[in-house]
Parts: C-alpha cells; structure tokens; sequence
C-alpha cells in the first residue's frame, strides 16, 4: 500500500533535523546532510494519471521510469529527464531543478509542475498550485521549492503536465559545423549540443517536418545518430547563450565539456569546469534575500541541514 | 516625495487621485499621493520615503487588472507608484532571444518591435494593446496563445525589483540556471505585493512558419465543449482553442463584422501553428474532430486578414459587450477540461436564475472559464445579484474541481474566497514568502491573503463600501 501523506508528515514531524532520500543519483548536490540528520522517504506511485487532462499525480518517490511507462499508454510523457531514470524519483528531480539535455525544446523542469503537496518544517502538510493547467491563485511556491534542495519544505507528492509524445524524435550529428547558427535557423529545436567539434541536434515533431529540417538546414554535414552523447561529468555551468563561443577549446579528443547551444548550460569535467570558472554567487541583495525566504520557512534549520540551493555558498563545485 | 522625484511627477489633487483609486475593476480604494517614476533610483527613492513614513504604497502599471490588484487599500491611503513613464525598450538581443524592458513597455508594443527579427513575446492576454509588461509579470498573465506557449512565467528571464524598503535586487538571470533559489518564479504573480520590477529580460519566442486558424460553429453549447474535450483527449495541443457562446458572438460581430455566424449557439476558434506538414496534419485532424461533434460548419483562414479579423473579434468581446449593457463583471475560474460541460450548464442556470445576462468568452482549451454578467449598475438591486450569482459560479467551479483565478490574479476580488482553495496552513506557508520580500507588510496590502492573519478563523470582507 502506498504510504499516505499524513504519514509522510508523521515521520518528518515537528523537530529534529531531517532529509528525505530518492534515488541518491544526485545526492552530492548542494552539499551532503550533517551527520545526524534522520533520513525519510516520500509515497511511492502513480496516484492517478487523467489522459483527457493530460496530467499526473504522483508520490513525490517516484522514480521518473514509473511515471514514464504508465502514461506511457496514454500516447504522453512528461518533460523531466534524468540520467538514471530507473532510480531518479520525481521528488528528486524537481529538488535539484536541473533540467537535462532537451531543454531547449522543452524549457525548465518547473514549468511541468502543476501542483506540490510538501511538508513544512512544522511537519504540516502544505500544497501550492492545483491539479489544472492553468491557474494564479495564490503565491507560487511550487517555483520556490523547485530546485530548493528540499531545504524550505519536503515534497510528498506532485502533479505534473503530461505532453503528446512527438510522432516522431531524430538525433543527427555533424562536424566542421557552426552550431550557433543551425540553433538559430531551425525551428524550435529538441536540442542542440556542441563539444567544441562536434555538433548533436534532436529534432522532434511531425515526421516529414523532422525530415525537411534535418535535410534543408542540417545538410549533408549531419549523420543520423541514436541520439544525444554521454555526460561529459556530472559538474555542469550556466553560461550566458552567448558566451558558449568562447568555451576554453583543447586539441585532441574531448574537451570535457559539451554546452547546450540556445540555452547556455555546460556540461562538464572537474577539470573542464576549473578552465571554465567557479559558479556565480548571488549577489548581496539576493543572498539576504534567500536568507529570509529559508528563516521564515525553516526558522530551526531543520530541513537537510548542511545543504544549500546556493551552490557558490555552499562552496560546492557540482 | 517632491524631493524623491521631479515634483511635476508627483500628483496630490483630488480629481488625479481619483483617477488611480480603482483599476478596470469595480473595487475603490483610495490613493494619498500618486507618482510617476522614470528610472529604478526614483521608484528606489519613493519607496524610501514611504518607508521613513510607514506608508503602504501600490505598484501599478496600465491598470487593466480586473481584480482589483492595484486598488490603493491600506489602513491609511496608500501611495500609486505608476509605471507607465517608464516605457523604453531597452535592449533587443535577437542572439540570445531576448530583450530587457522597463515595466511600463506595452505588451503588444514589444512584440511589435521584435516582429521584423521574425520573434514575438508569447503571452497574448486580450488587453495586450494597453496592458504592459510589468503588469504581465505582476498577474502571471496568460492570453489565448499561453495554451501552447506556457504562461508569462515562463517568458520572465530576469528582473530588476525595488523591494519594498527601497533595496534594488536583480533576481533571476539570462544565464539558464542562476545560483540558488528561484526568487524570479517567486515572484512573477505576486501581484505587486513583493515588491516593483523595474526592468525585466523576458524570453522572445520566434513567430510560427505556418499558422492555420479555424472556425467552429455549434448548434448547442454542449457539443462545443465536448468538441473540446475531444481535441485535447486526442492528445492534441493547439497553439490557441477559444470559445464564444451566442450572446458574444452577436455583440462581437455586429462590432468586427469578421464574417463570425450570428445564428450559432457557440463557435470555436482554434489555432495551430508550427512547421507545414505538422500544422497541416493537425488542421485535418483537429477538423475531423469538430465534425464528428457536431460542427455545422467548419471553416479554414483563407489568408492572415481573414485570420486577424477572427481574432480581432475575440479579443474586442470585452469592449463590445457594452452593446447589451453598460457595465459587466468577468470571472476568471479555471476547471479541469473534462468537466466544461457541466460547469458551462450550471454557470447558465446560476444566471438565469437570477434574469441576469451571462456571455462566454474563454480559454477552452486549458479550462479557463470568462463568465461575462452584464448589466447595467443604475438599476437597484442588481449589484447584489451580480456578486451573489459570482460567488456561486466561484462555489460552482470549485465544485467541479477548479480554481479560483486562470490569469486575472486573486487581489482583492478573490481574497477572500482563498480559503475556498487552500488550509490554513497553505495561506500561512504563503504569507512566508511574502514577509521575506514585506516584512512590514507596507506593499500593496490586503491584496491576496485574507485578512486578520491566516491562523485567524474569523475572516474579514471585503469592506462593504469598496464594491462601487
């Protein structure tokens, strides 16, 4: 049986320092919890899947694979991606807030986010958002708690926006291309990844239209291929879109970076990030700004203590 | 504030403060001193004095906000910061697809000026010529388009805010994944509470290659909602999908005259853009669709003009509704799209019962109802059967499983009818967020949480005399 809300917030409870456990696939981020920390996990399952709505409810320890194969049949996906879908639970994802290499086609991990339901640092069940998809009632604290690395609320459980799953996906890759303007000469983009040499583009949509962009802008320069190469490392970079061209290149065989050309994320090697630069801190006025925003939701410092959504704080490369 | 400001932007006499003691909805307030800022350091400086003076103060833009968001309420008259003076484009970066504008800039304004870099900003809310940007961030607007294109949060990279003790953050960022919280998605939709944007990097988005618009008539209401919910459950997503009932569709097109049938019970607009092949399969599908529930007649944009004419139509019904009666009161619910049907019935019986005129006019596609109730105010009684008849349709939609606002925002409108909708526990976790950016609770009080605390059973009303 899946375990209930209630008794999610019944095992956070009012006090004690505490953390709740997906997969672990990217558990480093922000920082580790202190020692001591009591570690729980969120409900489990596809709650309800409403094709005719398009969307999902589902326990925030859903792994991103379970969520995938149920709605699955109703022709539709969700636009979250992880490395290791099989153990990246939704909960997970949306706490760490990074979206994967279709983002650009996609956009932000939080903007499938209908509705949260988490548990505050009072151990109360609090939800924002609603199971529509379209709605402004009220602050949206689902924006707030994606990629808040559960540090001003522990969620429980999620609605997602589902999407037709495009008739058709092709993955194409050239060298001696300039990647910069085959961003911009193609028409909404899954992707479009670049290592410096090489160049790897996803194209979703109806199939001849697949097929005329790959032949008329790609051209003869593109091959087909499986589809998006691996991670490079497990850091990543947000750049400016711009400031991709400037990427530290290095003779031979792999940069150790690729970037997401029309977005501005680099993902990279210890070594790559080191030549890229450290991650931007917050300004002042941000900084005390985040301040506030963790004093009033967590005024104990009980959730996941030791980790910080601030990574240039936390002093933390990833 | 003379001395924050050039005096001749500052404004204490009564007929200009009457001017900003309401927006576009009927909720008044009252302003003490409204001022026209021109560059962040002067919203920045108006925001100080408010402070040294404990005065609540009021961001505003357009003021085409229907409820009641910037109203001047406050234990004492609040101070109007207006926007509309700084309305420069300052920045159009085609590379990156985006541009960096100052609040006041017009929404169809900017997707003007970008339209010969072949881009556009997505949200299309139907004021789009007199809303601006900065209201757009304030609302969270939408707009018919927002069905495909995701609403304007998604569209906000970055923004330059004055907080409400006068502090300049820039939240946010045009880089992909700024360090830390996501201050900026915190704080479009707030509705002014958290503070003034005072310039904004919003996403630009390239204008479709193809573009097909169709035009549905119905005989009955009924099948024109189950048309769709069939749309949407064959896992179609048209770039629009808006619906117009009799009583619309008859004011409109004796207003546009854009060819719209006058004799149908309600009629469809539905819009699919993209690349040829897929926006051609889509339009037969979409049409095979229509017919099987019960179309009359199904027709295809000949050309942009035919096209623009539709749409001009759509987005005037608001305006031309003033052919039936002088004053109207819209509602924004949004229920799931599966139950249209019966809400759209009870919505009609709710009016009827009460011989009130009800239009619709609405996003179908995502569920975003606009129950229209027209009347006329000189006629006695019949503002308390407006607000009895909204209130039950607010119930009704709740009922249905909807919520209370799609794109107009809560303000003071709704506020009270949050609870409706959330715990006590939801609207105090909300009310963390807002004391972070207020702790004083100076900006744009009493605007989307009920009053007298959260934890307070006993919820205050809307004060008897601000429904003029």
């Amino acid at each position: 049986m899946r375990k209930s809300l209630r008794s999610f917030a019944d095992e956070v409870g009012p006090d004690g320092p505490v953390t709740v456990a997906g997969g672990k696939t990217q558990w480093e981020i922000g920082g580790v919890p202190a020692p001591g920390t009591r570690e729980v996990s969120a409900p489990v399952g596809v709650v309800a899947y409403e094709p005719a709505e398009m969307i999902v409810r589902v326990g925030a320890g859903t792994s991103l694979a379970e969520v995938g194969s149920t709605i699955k049949e109703g022709g539709q996906f969700v636009a979250l991606e992880a490395d290791d879908p099989s153990h990246a639970t939704v909960g997970g994802v949306l706490a760490v807030g990074r979206s994967g290499y279709r983002r650009l086609g996609w956009g932000h991990v939080r903007d499938s986010v209908l509705e949260m339901t988490s548990v505050s640092a009072r151990g109360e069940v609090i939800r924002s958002g609603a199971p529509l998809v379209k709605n402004v009632t009220g602050y949206d604290l689902c924006r707030l708690w994606v990629g808040s690395l559960g540090t001003l609320a522990l969620t429980g459980e999620v609605v997602l926006r589902c999407l037709p799953i495009p008739r058709a996906e092709t993955w194409w890759v050239g060298r001696d291309t300039d990647p910069f303007a085959v961003a911009s000469q193609l028409y909404r983009p899954l992707s479009v990844l670049w290592d410096g040499e090489q160049t790897w583009v996803g194209l979703a949509g109806h199939r001849v239209d697949v097929e005329d962009q790959a032949r008329t802008i790609l051209g003869p320069h593109f091959l087909p291929t499986d589809g998006p190469p691996p991670l490079p490392g497990a850091l990543r970079r947000s750049l400016l879109p711009r400031a991709l061209k400037g990427l530290p290149s290095q003779a031979g065989v792999g940069a150790g970076w690729l970037a997401q050309v029309g977005v501005g994320v680099v993902h990279c090697s210890a070594d790559a990030a080191e030549r890229i630069g450290p991650v931007v801190p917050p300004s002042l006025e941000v900084s005390e700004l985040q301040r506030a925003v963790k004093e009033r939701f967590d005024p104990a410092g009980r959730l996941n203590p030791g980790r910080s959504a601030s990574r240039a704080a936390q002093g933390v490369s990833a | 504030m003379g001395l924050a400001l050039a005096p001749d932007r500052v404004r204490t006499d009564a007929l200009e403060l009457a001017l900003y003691e309401r927006d576009a909805s009927m909720l008044t307030g009252e302003a003490s001193v409204v001022c026209f800022p021109t560059t962040t350091a002067e919203v920045s400086a108006a925001a100080r004095v408010c402070r040294d003076h404990a005065r609540p103060f009021v961001p505003r833009g357009s003021g085409t906000g229907l409820a009641g968001g910037a109203t001047p309420l406050g234990k004492v008259p609040p101070v109007v910061i207006v926007t509309t003076k700084m309305n420069k484009i300052l920045e159009i970066d085609p590379d990156q697809r985006l541009a960096w504008v100052e609040p006041g800039v017009l929404n169809l304004d900017l997707s003007r000026a970008v339209a010969h870099l072949g881009l556009h900003f997505a949200p299309d809310p139907s004021s789009q010529q007199s809303c601006s940007v900065g209201g757009n961030v304030a609302n969270n607007s939408g707009g018919p388009h927002c069905l495909l294109y995701g609403v304007t949060s998604a569209h906000v990279l970055a923004m330059e805010v004055v907080l409400p003790d006068g502090t300049v953050a820039l939240i946010g960022g045009i880089d992909p994944d700024p360090d830390g919280l996501d201050l900026r998605g915190a704080f479009v939709g707030s509705e002014g509470t958290m503070g003034i944007a005072t310039r904004i990097a919003v996403r630009l988005t390239p204008l479709p290659p193809c573009v097909a618009t169709l035009l549905a008539d119905f005989s009955t209401i009924h099948e024109a909602a189950a048309a769709v919910t069939g749309v949407i459950a064959a896992g179609i997503i048209p770039a629009a999908l808006e619906m117009m009932d009799a009583t619309i569709v008859g004011v409109v097109e004796a207003y546009v005259h854009a060819g719209f049938p006058t004799d149908a019970a309600a009629v469809l607009l539905v819009e699919v853009d993209g690349l040829r092949s897929g926006v051609d399969a889509c339009t037969s599908e979409v049409e095979a669709i229509l017919n099987s529930h019960g179309a009359r007649e199904v027709r295809v944009a000949a050309d942009a003009a035919e096209r623009a004419g539709w749409w001009k139509g759509r987005k005037s019904a608001f305006g031309a509704i003033a052919r039936i009666a002088p004053n109207y009161y819209l509602h924004d619910c949004v229920v799931p799209r599966t139950r249209l049907v019966d809400v759209l019935d009870e919505v009609g019986r709710i009016a009827s019962s009460r011989d009130l005129v009800l239009g619709n006019v609405f996003h179908a596609g995502d569920g975003n109802l606009h129950p229209l109730i027209v009347f006329d105010r000189r006629v006695p009684g019949v503002l308390d059967k407006v607000h009895d008849a909204g209130q039950k349709i607010i119930e009704c939609c709740v009922a249905a499983g909807g919520s209370l606002s799609g794109e107009h925002g809560i303000g003071i409108e709704k506020r009270d009818a949050m609870n409706l909708v959330f715990t006590e526990a939801d609207l105090e976790a909300q009310k963390w967020l807002r004391d972070a950016f207020d702790p004083d609770g100076r900006c744009n009080p009493e605007k989307i949480l009920p009053l007298g605390g959260s934890r307070c059973g006993d919820v205050a009303a809307v004060p008897p005399g601000a429904w003029v």
